[in-house]
């Protein structure tokens, strides 16, 4: 079957840049988390170099006003920011998912009512619907913001899953799975899930690259884990005051949040078109 | 005999407008049966209602008795130990009707894995790509492996329709309903797949309720017609009595509308 052979290593060539870039990007930052449990090139806490030091052998990236290594705070802020990520589209994926599934199955009524609901709760800005779970907990910390902005998430994701999993099972093969003695558990989880899945992921990365986003909005309000945990929107915030005497410290952070954002969103598009064999065939 | 499809004074009505109108005929074990009309005269409709997946806004009423269970009426749970079983059912357009995500191979095994745990067999991994194997072999597909590993767009429309019936095959059902089963192909495979459906009705000795608006397909595969206008039953009886000697006026205008296509067919043809 050549037509097919051909249409697949095209659409491999065409692919493959965003792919790689997206893979490297988000790969780097894995292994530099990774690395941070194991060594950093200073204690993250030991405040022995002088104040505001430029770039140098010793301190690649220099150091903060309280005299710690930049570069150990970076790399710690990778770490904080994968965290952040995942958990929070795990928790969003979660609870939306499941949600929007049983939201595609409920009764006109039950559907509405949900419906509502989630548009109600898009329309509130992500940031402010997790400052308001933050604020509404004792104290703030890295797993209140997670779960502030999984539940954010968990919102988009549902109202996406429910539009996804009514439209697959309007189609007909999901009635002639139906009328083989598929169970509607069957059905979601052979025929739903896998179909909705290309979509999906590409938007779980998405998400992923705005949860990022808003916990350094967050942290940079101070809403965020609280210090000493090093986060690269308290990095950025700190970097404030001084960032005409030194501009690496807002710099720094600022390249390595849009590079995994970046990165998440390229890596994105590549597995889409893992994800879905349908797309790119001639037509 | 207890027949295998018994259905009785069936009424279909979506809103106010009625599908199908008091509707009485049986198919028994072995039996094969076309059920022929234009579209829209509520063949499919019929179809849908013995398997139980009309859609909730469609209103049944009458009664339908599959493999000696009433379907009008019956939860989805006691319906579904039913399909398959008592029933399985081959689609008119057959890539829509299989999953496009999903590998023609994995397609064809979920039913066999659903057969086989339902006879209570360890539905292992072997056992179930064997039985996949065989039903390709049965269907006629060429190249197995290359086909178990496509997805349904990367095969021909007939490859598609005779994966559809492996997958009815697959369930071992009763009756099986083929509803419009060639009409989105080109006559020569049209030809090749009943010839299949055909052949494999007679080997495994299952009914068949063949649906179809093409008077030639239905008389080359079934015994007995039923001839719906409308929603309603206007002409039934064996295949040469209905086709040779119809009663009705809509019967004869669709025999004679088949045989001047024929002719026309012919003068212009070879």
């Amino acid at each position: 079957m050549s037509p097919v052979e051909t249409s697949v290593s095209t659409r491999g060539q065409r692919h493959s840049l965003a792919l790689t870039v997206g893979l490297a990007l988000v790969g780097i930052n894995v292994l530099v988390a990774v690395l941070t449990l194991l060594w950093t090139p200073y204690d993250p806490l030991n405040a022995s170099g002088g104040r505001l030091e430029a770039p140098s052998l010793l301190h690649w990236l220099g150091t903060d006003r309280l005299g710690r290594d930049l570069l150990t705070q970076l790399m710690i802020g990778a770490r904080t920011a994968l965290l952040v990520g995942t958990g929070a589209v795990a928790i969003g994926a979660a609870i939306g998912v499941s949600l929007g599934v049983l939201a595609a199955f409920a009764t006109r009524l039950a559907d509405d009512v949900m419906a509502a609901t989630l548009d109600i709760l898009i329309a509130f800005p992500t940031l402010l619907l997790a400052m308001l779970v933050v604020a509404a907990s004792d104290s703030a910390s890295l797993w209140t913001a997670i779960l502030a902005l999984g539940l954010a998430i968990s919102a988009i994701v549902a109202r996406l899953t429910r539009i996804l999993a009514k439209r697959v099972l309007r189609q007909d093969y999901i009635v002639a799975s139906r009328t083989s003695g598929t169970s509607w558990a069957g059905v979601v989880l052979r025929h739903v899930l896998p179909n909705i899945w290309p979509t999906l992921s590409v938007n779980f990365a998405l998400q992923f690259g705005l949860a990022v986003i808003a916990e350094a909005s967050l942290s940079y309000l101070g809403l965020g884990a609280p210090p000493p945990n090093a986060s690269w929107g308290r990095l950025l915030q700190e970097a404030q005051g001084t960032v005409y005497t030194a501009p690496i410290g807002a710099i720094a952070p600022g390249i390595a949040l849009v590079a995994l954002v970046i990165g998440m969103n390229l890596l994105a598009d590549g597995l889409r078109d893992i994800a879905d064999p349908t797309r790119g065939r001639s037509r | 005999m207890k027949p295998l499809l018994d259905i009785r004074d069936l009424n279909i009505r979506a809103g106010d407008k009625p599908l199908v109108s008091n509707l009485f005929f049986t198919v028994q074990p072995g039996e094969r049966i076309g059920l022929i009309g234009e579209s829209g005269s509520g063949k499919s409709m019929t179809a849908m209602a013995a398997t139980g997946l009309l859609p909730p806004s469609i209103s049944v009423s009458g009664s339908i008795e599959l493999d000696g269970q009433q379907v009008v009426g019956a939860a989805d749970r006691v319906m579904n130990r039913l399909r398959g079983v008592a029933a399985a059912v081959v689609f008119q357009e057959p890539l829509t009707a299989l999953d496009p995500l999903m590998k023609i191979g994995r397609q064809i095994a979920e039913p066999v894995r659903r057969r086989l745990e339902r006879d209570g067999r360890r539905a292992s991994k072997d056992v179930v790509q064997r039985e996949v194997r065989d039903l390709i072999d049965k269907v006629a597909l060429p190249q197995p492996e290359r086909i178990i590993n496509s997805y349904p767009h990367e095969v021909s429309g007939g490859q598609r329709q005779r994966v559809a019936i492996a997958m009815a095959l697959a369930c071992r059902p009763k009756l099986l309903i083929a509803d419009e089963p060639t009409t989105a192909l080109d006559v020569t495979t049209q030809a090749e797949i009943l010839k299949l459906l055909d052949q494999l009705v007679r080997e495994t000795g299952m009914a068949l309720l063949f649906i179809s608006h093409d008077l030639p397909v239905v008389a080359d595969v079934v015994e007995r017609v039923i001839v719906l206008k409308n929603g309603i039953a206007v002409e039934e009886g064996p295949v040469g009595a209905v086709f040779g000697k119809p009663q009705h006026d809509y019967t004869r205008t669709l025999v004679e509308a088949a045989r001047l296509f024929d002719e026309a067919l012919g003068a212009t043809g070879s």
